[in-house]
């Protein structure tokens, strides 16, 4: 096409990185990791329905050091989208638009998806009986 | 007085080409995924490490299989109309774009089916 080899305005190249616009792309990254991720919960679900077998395997999948690393990444990511995601209905509702709630929510939501993803891990470990 | 033309009122288009549906299918899926995940995480930490046994009387439980069916559901509705927009943001070309569409839609349907039988025939097999 003609317009492929226009020259563009540099844009990323130029724009300050804030706290909104990472936090904005960050949901839009996270939420494209969780519905990749969700072939893993369909994998375990359709594991568990075949037996044993199958769901032993899957089971070493996610209990291996590569699984337990996509998990806990995973995991993140779903505290993340989900906080976020709440801050997302909230605009929705038309509250937390100005600047300064608008940054403070947003390290709220940092905030709330690390400690989540620790708390989470923990439990599990801790259902585990240790790690 | 509504400053559609008669054209636009017949066809029913305006320059979005659809209504918000894709909008309010998005939150809405959104509201319900807020205390699904919430439950989900709870009872997958609570279930971790199970054997095969525990994760079939985990799955097999009646409200924990229509909770997790109604996850699925959820989930892969509001993950295709997500990915849906990624895809129309990034890819330029038309062909491709829509091909990228199809197959997201397309997994989104087959995989949500093949999670919801697999929950249901644990519910109802006991596998």
């Amino acid at each position: 096409m003609a317009t492929d080899n226009r020259p563009l305005s540099p844009h990323l190249q130029v724009y300050k990185p804030q706290l909104t616009s990472m936090l904005s792309i960050l949901h839009r990254i996270t939420g494209v990791v969780l519905a990749i991720g969700a072939l893993l919960l369909v994998w375990w679900l359709i594991a568990a329905a075949a037996g044993p077998d199958a769901y032993d395997s899957a089971q070493g999948f996610i209990g291996s050091i590569l699984g337990r690393l996509l998990l806990f990444g995973w995991t993140f990511a779903l505290f993340y989208h989900l906080a976020n995601g709440i801050r997302h209905l909230a605009w929705d509702a038309g509250w937390g638009f100005e600047l300064n709630v608008a940054y403070a929510t947003g390290w709220l939501v940092v905030i709330v998806s690390i400690v989540l993803t620790f708390v989470s891990w923990i439990g599990g470990y801790a259902a585990l009986g240790g790690i | 007085m509504s400053m559609r033309s008669p054209l636009g009122r017949a066809r029913g288009l305006g320059s979005a080409k659809a209504g918000t549906q894709h909008w309010w299918a998005q939150r809405l899926t959104a509201i319900a995924l807020v205390p699904l995940s919430i439950w989900f995480v709870i009872a997958i930490v609570a279930a971790t490490g199970s054997d095969h046994s525990g994760a079939i009387a985990f799955i097999g439980n009646p409200v924990t299989a229509v909770l997790l069916i109604l996850l699925i559901v959820a989930t892969f509705h509001h993950a295709q109309l997500g990915l849906q927009v990624v895809i129309e943001d990034y890819v330029h070309t038309k062909s491709v774009e829509i091909t990228l569409l199809l197959l997201v839609k397309g997994a989104a349907i087959v995989l949500a089916l093949a999670a919801i039988f697999a929950v249901l025939s644990i519910a109802f097999g006991g596998a």
